[in-house]
């Protein structure tokens, strides 16, 4: 058998993984993988910033199921790649960053573009290697796939030193995995699912809580199935948003700190909740003592630590989300939710999402107006901040895989170069970054990247020159002193879009809002529209960190 | 509380660097960890002394068995086990308190492996309360260097 290359081996492994598309950026420690790349059969993507080429395999693997690869050199390269992996780690996504290392005889010698990327990375990674062995290399590829897709998915790092890249082996791609190690449960304890379906049948005020776990294990029909059998509504967390249709009569959704009203309080009022792959973050439970305080938890989750790490539970089931919901649909039976169901119809009722029509342009009314545009069918990047909220809050996500946000980690930046990802793994669909001014600018390079490849993805900009999420802290609880929260110097969106060759639409009034964003829909092009928005509008409701979700603070009269 | 935990792990570089990225994370100050090979050169055991509530150190029991590299983690805490630690101690001895000292080393099944003019080195293996004994009754000769290596322990019989 002839041998091939360090970087020939990585080609090969990829193709064998049936990856198609690559974002990441040139070096010199990266050099013979990319030169083994230049003739394969694999659509490169050359970003303008590492942090762009993670975030951007982040918005692929997260709108196609996939694991998205990224690719960066030694050092600096690396980790400019930090954000975007950690940004992936926070929300289980699956991701391979493959980093170039100095020759293995100069590691830790401070050699030039050096760093301990896989001691940097550990914290913020599923795993990572560093392959000191050109004949380790073909097994270590195999493995990181497999552990990054499989079980709670996660990013996985593969440092490869120069030398390895350059070293001959001969190329045998294992066709199976085997680590003692890692063996994820998959399927529920039966007992446990009887339980749980007992409980199912006895409760009178359930909520089915949802979170990306859903998406992530591709559940959504098994939820609907659930919900609908057991006339249970269902409330979403930021990643879960997409799992269940948000146009559904038992959709309440989002709950949190800028969930809906009725949500948090059919939470508060809850005897029982069915959290599905969701983890019980800080800012969905609030105040950690008075969440829920009357519900039994059923919990179900693929990554046992996430079980009672926050919440006590009170029937845990460890496995994958789908397999679990499946064998529960079998037993379930409905309970009596009735009365249930129509107090929290009166709570919608009274308490619907809404914001103060009258005056300048809001930036809720655009992403209405997106959702009205788009009938739902897009796919939604956001950054992160106000955009990010208002874009959970009054666009209705009707599919998984529709809503692609940094939840756990809060990446400023992220939307953009995800929407690219996103982008090149749909290439028919409408993708939309609804994006904050102050975030646009973290990434924006990436213009550069989205007209190259022709990915005509519509960036629109809440444009309140204003880092907006801090400032209405600011506002609330810091008496108004908006201490390096305004951003009004900022570049002429338009002309920038221009210049980078995309199209850029200046909108100010609400009867310029569907015409643009008509003309963005119809564009080949990238389409940057620059939306001014009042520039201290609020996020409401709002549940202040630390408070219970019942205390939720109200915008309107 | 104090939990003696027991982590088997694939025998490879880093590990040791995860685990106690792990402990160091959230806050935990371990209080000691040997690690050594065990009867399959693939495979190492750790055992983990640390101190911490009993809830968070549950989450990191978690944590830790989630590291692909673990195969096991038991906390020995709550199981019958027996535990040992070797501690070396240079204590002053000048001809007149030899004696005695010898008579502590003695009773303690303990071992003197050096001596000179000065100083008695004396070798100690035990389980805990026994070391933290010797240490106090030679505390009054004058402890010139004590070197320990943390606790070892496994679950008794089979299991």
């Amino acid at each position: 058998m002839s041998k091939l290359n360090g970087a020939q081996i990585v080609v090969e492994s990829l193709l064998k993984e049936n990856v198609e598309v690559i974002f990441g950026y040139q070096g010199g420690a990266v050099l013979p993988l990319f030169d083994a790349l230049y003739d394969a059969p694999i659509k490169f993507i050359l970003v303008r910033h590492e942090q762009g080429a993670a975030h951007a395999a982040d918005g692929y693997a997260r709108s196609t199921g996939k694991v998205g690869v990224c690719i960066a050199t030694s050092g600096p390269g690396a980790t400019n790649l930090v954000t975007g992996i950690a940004t992936a780690y926070m929300d289980s996504i699956p991701m391979i960053a493959l980093t170039g290392q100095v020759p293995t005889a100069m590691i830790g010698n401070d050699a030039f573009q050096e760093a301990d990327i896989t001691g940097i990375t550990r914290p913020i990674t599923k795993h990572n290697y560093l392959v000191k062995e050109v004949n380790e290399l073909a097994k270590t590829i195999k493995e990181a796939f497999h552990i990054a897709r499989t079980g709670r998915p996660g990013p996985v790092l593969i440092d490869l030193p120069k030398d390895v890249s350059t070293g001959m082996a001969e190329f045998k791609y294992p066709t199976e995995v085997r680590m003692r190690s890692y063996n994820p449960t998959y399927f529920g304890h039966p007992g446990q699912i009887k339980r749980a379906a007992a409980a199912i049948a006895t409760t009178s005020r359930p909520v089915i809580y949802a979170g990306g776990g859903v998406i992530s294990s591709g559940a959504a029909a098994e939820l609907k199935e659930l919900a609908e059998k057991t006339n249970i509504p269902v409330t979403m967390t930021l990643l879960g948003l997409g799992g269940f249709p948000g146009d559904h009569a038992l959709s309440l959704g989002m709950l949190g700190m800028h969930g809906t009203k009725y949500a948090n309080y059919a939470i508060s009022e809850s005897d029982l909740i069915i959290a599905v792959g969701a983890r019980f973050d800080d800012r969905v439970t609030g105040k950690v003592d008075e969440f829920a305080p009357h519900a039994k938890i059923i919990h179900i989750d693929i990554d046992p630590a996430a079980i009672s790490k926050n919440i006590e539970v009170d029937i845990p089931i460890v496995g994958d989300v789908g397999n679990v919901l499946r064998e529960l649909n079998k037993l379930v039976k409905p309970g009596d939710t009735a009365a249930w169901l129509a107090k929290i119809e009166e709570w919608k009722k009274k308490h619907p999402l809404t914001y103060q029509k009258e005056g300048e342009l809001k930036p809720q009314y655009v992403v209405e107006q997106i959702y009205e545009v788009t009938k739902g069918e897009a796919i939604i990047t956001t950054e992160v901040g106000q955009n990010q909220m208002w874009a959970a809050q009054f666009y209705k996500y009707l599919k998984p895989r529709t809503f692609l946000s940094s939840g756990g980690l809060g990446t400023m930046g992220y939307g953009f170069p995800a929407a690219i990802g996103a982008q090149a793994g749909h290439p028919e669909a409408v993708v939309f970054d609804i994006a904050g001014d102050g975030s646009f600018q973290m990434n924006i390079q990436e213009l550069a990247t989205a007209v190259q490849y022709k990915l005509p993805v519509n960036i629109a900009i809440l444009n309140n020159r204003y880092l907006g999420m801090v400032r209405q802290w600011q506002e609330l609880f810091f008496k108004k002193r908006y201490a390096q929260t305004d951003i009004s110097v900022a570049p002429d969106f338009v002309k920038v879009a221009e210049a980078y060759g995309a199209e850029g639409i200046l909108i100010t009034k609400e009867e310029e809002v569907r015409p643009a964003l008509q003309q963005a829909v119809a564009s080949s092009k990238p389409v940057v529209m620059d939306f001014r928005i009042a520039r201290e509008e609020n996020v409401f409701p709002m549940v202040p960190a630390g408070a219970a979700l019942t205390q939720m603070i109200e915008g309107m009269a | 509380m104090r939990h003696t935990i027991s982590v088997l792990v694939e025998n490879k570089f880093g590990v040791l660097a995860r685990i106690a990225g792990l402990f160091s994370s959230r806050g935990f100050n371990i209080d000691s960890l040997t690690v050594g090979e065990t009867e399959d050169p693939t495979v190492s055991r750790m055992t983990i002394v640390v101190k911490g509530d009993d809830r968070i150190l549950e989450q990191v029991m978690k944590q830790l068995h989630k590291l692909i590299d673990v195969i096991k983690v038991t906390d020995l805490t709550k199981k019958d086990h027996v535990e040992r630690e070797l501690v070396l101690i240079k204590v002053a001895a000048d001809t007149s308190k030899r004696p005695e000292i010898m008579e502590i080393v003695g009773i303690f099944r303990a071992r003197i492996i050096d001596v000179n003019t000065e100083i008695m080195t004396v070798e100690v293996t035990g389980a805990e309360t026994k070391i933290e004994a010797i240490i106090e009754l030679l505390k009054p000769y004058g402890i010139r260097e004590l070197i320990r290596t943390g606790k070892v322990a496994v679950a008794r019989g089979n299991k």
